[in-house]
């Protein structure tokens, strides 16, 4: 196995607007994440040679690549993927398989998503288990089991764990607030996340992120080729994806902390990128906080904190703007949203405008970063993708 | 000569005051407390847990026949005796039959069980009966109606419980009680008319007709199993035939459960033998279109048998108090809850066909290999890979402990606004099962807790009811 390691340039990335975007359906949000990327890229849609598209609730209006075909006009080879909550990563992960394998020169990965077009509030139930299993499952009802079994393990009681996860949620709105692209800006305190209305015990309404529409897109080239279109173009430097084999809610002697495809994902970009200790070397982590039980366990299974160490990072503020690391310095799925397809593109664009300096808003501006990680996560059963960009080729 | 070699029952775990029905009409109260189904329960889940607490102790591989009765049945076309003997595991080369239509389905399902054995068409024949009516909101019959379910087994090997020495039937056309083919509601005729000509009359002539038949004495009698509309009607008759009320007079159950229509006599037999001795004879009667009588012989294994089972006193003694009149109207369908998160995935019948040892059987599957147990059935072993090498194994009355769990807001009916999400460790093997608990406090779930299983219907969609196991806290 070869490693993807500096073949593939990013040129140019788009981001809209995330929110409940009652004025724009899935072709503007289309419109709006790849125009903005062919401005980064200095292109045109013309440019382009072929496409991959995520979005997974797609409407019933067109399947296939047809949202981002008729809104763009492209009469390229296009692919739709859909992957679970990994669908952004997945667009951007093939599209980069596309310009390293020698096909294609210039490529767009785009995800986009409108769930505000459903008329109910969550994600809803019945996917992915079939009709018995599913019966009354939701997301913050599955994640939430990870919770209850973390706080037990670590002999947090209740009040210690929601603590714990609750500082989180704080993070991440305090990072939030500063991200005009965000969908909710408000800051917020510990007593007003443990205060809240309950969604799925032990996880309240600010453990859960929202749900919103959005849309993030990239212009991909090979590396070597890359400064002919600007002078700060990153570089992929390394690309993980695994599932887990059966249902986590069945699976025979499960801890429900140890998530194989977390583990076999981020070592996969690890040693793409030739990193060997995350918690030094990576400058930014934009990881998949779609509930904060779920950043939670991501800490440990990602090697940034050790084993039952997460408490102690969150207590000390490592993951904030001024620690150690600072993951999801954006606001991440808490601010955004998860727009399934684009999540993982969107993550992909704030690590991106990171290294080049250019993050939106400059108070949230980290110093020097070289090398940073985007991560999504769904399921189940759970698949977690992971792409680590960098600033450097080498 | 046949006997009566288990018996079961199930009441369910709720139970609503009279005096809160009473309150929402400004009614008086007829006292005491009635059953009520859950909102996941029907005359079809009822009968399966009837069943399960009949097969304590039973190798379930003999049973050879099962007869449901219940005139409350979820399908007017499809036939329920096939899903119960499915949920409860047993063979399917076996005889299964509907009773219905009338409040005797009951004891008629059990004098043809009888019938089969006595001949030798079958040897092991389960009988269940269960039903959960609907009366109209504020009538008598709304207060006066229970929900549940007996079953027995009868069979021509095994040490009896009790023998079935002889019977006596009455028919009778009469309007008295009734439902339409359309009809949600039981109707009914002037009471003192449906007393008088329909209850006393039929009743006495099949009762007297037994006791001549079979030339016995009513002091012969240590117990009469008289199925009543009430409990006045059943003590005016019990005087008519010469018993002593006081002595000789089966408790009716209504004022701890209410009348369960079809079900109700044979709940009382199962009553009835759990204070029984050795030698002791009962009277058995039903009444719905005529009426059915039969005399049963209590014999020594009667002692034994309580053992494993929670019968009428087990069931009885675990109950939840439903806090109001509106969460009974809700939970019986009569006022329409919301249905909370929208479904998505409809049943299919070929998948649900398909994975019926799984999610109806409940079997997991053993990997001949390495021996680890899954569910729901994996054809490749999560363990070792091995490929189709696989026993299946039933997890449906295996208890468990709670592994991890969430209390989940977001996806309940309006009237059951909070979904407990339970992850499993059976006993069998740590097999892990996902299921929705009910019949329960959420408040009280915690991690290490013991559960069972429980066969519920999960949903209505695309024309079909879904059934599912859930767990609960062990009654």
């Amino acid at each position: 196995m070869e490693s993807i390691k500096d073949k593939v340039a990013i040129i140019g990335m788009g981001c809209t607007k995330f929110g409940e975007r009652w004025d724009a359906g899935l072709d503007d949000l289309a419109i709006e994440a790849a125009y903005e990327a062919f401005e980064d890229a200095g292109i045109g849609p013309e440019d382009i040679q072929a496409c991959w598209y995520g979005t997974v609730t797609a409407p019933t209006t067109g399947l296939g690549a047809t949202h981002a075909a008729n809104p763009l006009k492209l009469r390229i080879p296009m692919t739709r993927v859909e992957n679970w909550c990994i669908t952004g990563h997945e667009a951007l992960r093939n599209a980069c398989f596309g310009i390293a394998s020698g096909m294609y020169d210039i490529v767009l990965a785009l995800g986009v998503e409108k769930l505000k077009d459903t008329g109910f509030p969550g994600l809803g139930t019945g996917r992915g288990m079939g009709p018995v299993l599913e019966a009354r499952r939701t997301s913050p009802g599955s994640f939430a089991l990870i919770a209850t079994r973390y706080f037990y393990t670590y002999n947090l009681t209740p009040e210690e764990g929601k603590i714990t996860i609750g500082k989180i949620a704080v993070k991440n709105h305090n990072n939030g607030s500063m991200c005009p692209k965000a969908h909710f800006r408000n800051k917020i305190t510990l007593e007003q996340v443990l205060n809240a209305p309950i969604i799925a015990w032990p996880l309240g309404l600010f453990d859960c992120c929202g749900n919103s529409d959005g849309g993030a897109a990239a212009i991909l080239v090979p590396a070597k080729i890359a400064k002919n279109f600007r002078k700060d173009p990153v570089y992929i430097k390394g690309l993980g994806q695994s599932f887990d084999p059966l249902l986590p809610h069945v699976r025979p002697g499960f801890d429900w902390l140890t998530w194989e495809a977390l583990i076999n994902s981020s070592r996969q970009a690890y040693e793409q990128a030739g990193i060997k200790n995350p918690r030094e070397e990576l400058d930014i982590a934009e990881v998949h906080d779609c509930f904060t039980s779920t950043e939670l366990i991501i800490y440990e299974n990602f090697g940034f904190s050790p084993r039952g160490g997460a408490k102690e990072d969150i207590d000390a503020g490592f993951f904030e703007l001024t620690g150690g690391l600072p993951v999801n310095a954006d606001g991440g799925l808490k601010c955004f949203g998860h727009p399934v397809g684009a999540s993982g593109l969107r993550m992909t664009y704030e690590v991106y405008k990171q290294i080049q300096g250019k993050a939106q808003s400059p108070e949230r501006q980290l110093k020097d970063v070289k090398l940073g990680l985007s991560h999504t996560f769904g399921g189940p059963p759970q698949v977690s993708a992971v792409a680590i960009l960098g600033r450097e080729l080498g | 000569m046949s006997g009566i070699v288990s018996y079961g029952a199930y009441i369910p775990l709720w139970r609503i005051s009279r005096d809160t029905i009473a309150a929402g009409w400004g009614r008086p109260s007829l006292g005491g407390e009635r059953s009520v189904a859950n909102n996941d329960e029907d005359a079809v889940t009822m009968a399966v847990e009837a069943v399960l607490d009949c097969l304590s102790g039973v190798e379930r591989e003999k049973v050879d026949g099962l007869y449901f009765a219940s005139t409350t049945a979820p399908f007017r076309e499809k036939q329920c005796a096939a899903l119960v003997a499915a949920a409860a595991d047993l063979r399917a080369d076996i005889i299964t039959m509907d009773f219905g239509n009338s409040l005797r389905a009951g004891t008629a399902a059990l004098r043809a069980a009888v019938d089969a054995v006595n001949s030798g068409s079958a040897q092991n024949v389960m009988v269940v009966a269960a039903d959960c009516r609907l009366a109209y909101p504020r009538s008598d019959y709304e207060q006066n109606f229970g929900d549940g379910a007996a079953a027995f087994l009868v069979s021509k090997s095994g040490a009896p419980v009790a023998t079935v020495d002889g019977s006596y039937s009455v028919s009778n056309e009469m309007y008295d009680v009734w439902r339409l083919d359309k009809d949600i509601f039981v109707q009914s005729w002037e009471d003192r008319f449906i007393i008088e000509h329909g209850y006393l009359e039929n009743m006495y002539k099949a009762v007297s007709g037994l006791m001549k038949k079979y030339s016995l004495d009513m002091k012969s009698l240590n117990k009469a199993v008289f199925y009543a509309p009430t409990a006045r009607a059943q003590q005016t008759l019990a005087r008519q035939v010469g018993l002593d009320v006081k002595t000789q007079l089966q408790d009716l159950l209504i004022n701890n459960v209410g009348v369960c229509g079809s079900a109700h006599a044979l709940m009382m037999l199962v009553a009835a033998l759990e204070d029984a001795k050795g030698g002791e004879t009962f009277l058995l009667a039903s009444y719905g279109d005529g009426s059915d009588a039969f005399i049963i012989k209590v014999t020594g294994q009667v002692i034994k048998a309580r053992d494993g089972r929670r019968g009428i006193k087990g069931f009885l003694n675990s109950k939840r108090a439903l806090p109001s009149y509106e969460r009974y109207l809700s939970y019986r369908g009569l006022v329409e809850a919301q249905p909370g998160e929208p479904f998505r995935l409809f049943p299919s019948s070929s998948a649900s066909w398909r994975e019926r040892n799984w999610a109806i059987r409940f079997h997991g599957s053993r990997c001949r290999d390495c021996g680890l147990i899954t569910f729901p059935i994996q054809r490749v072993c999560y363990g070792c890979r091995s490929k189709d090498n696989y026993e299946e194994v039933r997890l449906s009355d295996k208890k468990g402990k709670i592994y991890t769990f969430s209390l989940d807001s977001l996806a309940g009916r309006s009237d059951d606004p909070m979904v407990p999400h339970i992850v499993i460790e059976s006993e069998l093997g740590n097999t892990r099962i996902y299921s929705i608990m009910t019949d329960c406090d959420p408040s009280e779930i915690k991690i290490g807790m013991t559960v069972e299983m429980t066969f519920r219907r999960l949903y209505e969609g695309g024309g079909m009811y879904n059934y599912f196991w859930k767990c609960r806290p062990v009654r």
